[in-house]
C-alpha cells in the first residue's frame, strides 16, 4: 500500500506543479523579478500548498502513528549552520539563473525537451558529485586521524 | 449578461498550490514521510536502502510520469527554458549541490518545514528567496547574462 500512496502523492504533486504554472520558468523568474515585471503567482502557490500542510501537522500531532505504520518524522535538531545557509544560498542562485527548483525540474523532465533534460542531469550530477566529494573528504579525515 | 471573468494566473497558482499541499499531506499522514523533491531524488542517487526505494521510486516515477501524461493528453504549456546550455548546467549543478547541503528545497523546507514552524526551514526559505531575488536582479538587470 505504501508504494501506491507514494505514487499517488507524486502524481498529485506533479499535476499541482503543472496546474500552478511552476513548470514555466518565466513565472518563477517573474516572481524573483521583484524590481522589474513582478509576478506574484508563486506566493499563491506556496500559500496554497502550506494550508493543507498546516492542517496535516495538526492532525499528525494528535495521532500516534501514520495510517500505514511507521512513525511521524521527528522535528530535526534546530541548528542553523553554514551547511544550511550556504546550501540555501547556492540553491537560490541556481534557482534564479534557470527558474527551476527540484520539483518542477522533475515534473518537466518527460516533456520539456532537451533543456529540461540538461538541467535535470546537471542537478543529479551536482547531487552525486557532492556525495562523492563528502565521501572522499571523510576518507581522508579517517586516514589522517 | 456579462461573461465570467477569465481565471487569472493566481487562481491556477492557488489551485495548484492546494494540490501540492494535498500531495504532501497525503504522504505525511499515510506514510509518515516528508514530501521533499531534492531529498527523495538525492537519497535514491546516493543509494538509499532497498526498502525505502520501494516508496521513493514510485513517487519519482509518478512525479515525472503524471505531468508527461497530462501534457500528452491536453498539450504542453510554455516552459520558457533558456536555450543557454551553460546557464542550465551551472544552475542545475548549483541547485543539486545547494539543496543537498541544505537538506531541502522549496517543497521540503518551503512547504513541509515552514508549515510545521521549523526554524531551520524558515531560515532556509528566507535565504534562498533573498539570494534568488538578488541574484536574479544582478543576472538580469545588471550583468544581463540571463
Amino acid at each position: 500500500m505504501r508504494p501506491f500512496i507514494s505514487a499517488a502523492s507524486g502524481a498529485l504533486f506533479g499535476l499541482g506543479l503543472l496546474v500552478s504554472g511552476m513548470t514555466d520558468t518565466a513565472k518563477v523568474q517573474g516572481w524573483l523579478d521583484l524590481f522589474g515585471q513582478w509576478d506574484p503567482t508563486l506566493a499563491f502557490v506556496l500559500g496554497g500548498a502550506i494550508l493543507p500542510m498546516l492542517l496535516a501537522w495538526r492532525i499528525a500531532a494528535r495521532r500516534r502513528a501514520p495510517l500505514l505504520e511507521g512513525t511521524f518524522p521527528a522535528m530535526p535538531e534546530q541548528r542553523l549552520d553554514t551547511r544550511l545557509i550556504g546550501g540555501s544560498a547556492l540553491f537560490g542562485l541556481g534557482w534564479a539563473l534557470a527558474g527551476f527548483c527540484p520539483g518542477p525540474a522533475l515534473a518537466v523532465l518527460g516533456w520539456g525537451g532537451p533543456g529540461a533534460v540538461t538541467f535535470g542531469l546537471a542537478m543529479a550530477g551536482g547531487m552525486v558529485g557532492l556525495q562523492l566529494a563528502q565521501r572522499l573528504l571523510q576518507r581522508r579525515a579517517t586516514v589522517t586521524a | 449578461m456579462t461573461l465570467a471573468p477569465i481565471p487569472q494566473d493566481w487562481i491556477f497558482g492557488l489551485i495548484g498550490g492546494l494540490m501540492i499541499g494535498g500531495a504532501a499531506a497525503l504522504l505525511l499522514l499515510a506514510n509518515g514521510r516528508i514530501l521533499g523533491a531534492s531529498g527523495i531524488l538525492g537519497d535514491v542517487l546516493d543509494g538509499a536502502p532497498q526498502r525505502t526505494l520501494a516508496e521513493r521510486l514510485p513517487f519519482l516515477a509518478a512525479l515525472i510520469g503524471a505531468p508527461a501524461l497530462a501534457v500528452a493528453l491536453f498539450g504542453a504549456p510554455e516552459t520558457h527554458i533558456t536555450g543557454d546550455t551553460a546557464v542550465l548546467i551551472a544552475a542545475g549543478l548549483l541547485v543539486g549541490v545547494g539543496t543537498r547541503l541544505a537538506n531541502g528545497c522549496t517543497s521540503g523546507h518551503g512547504v513541509c518545514g515552514m508549515s510545521r514552524f521549523s526554524l531551520r526551514s524558515i531560515v532556509a526559505t528566507l535565504v534562498y528567496l533573498g539570494v534568488g531575488f538578488a541574484a536574479f536582479f544582478l543576472a538580469r538587470h545588471t550583468l544581463g547574462v540571463i
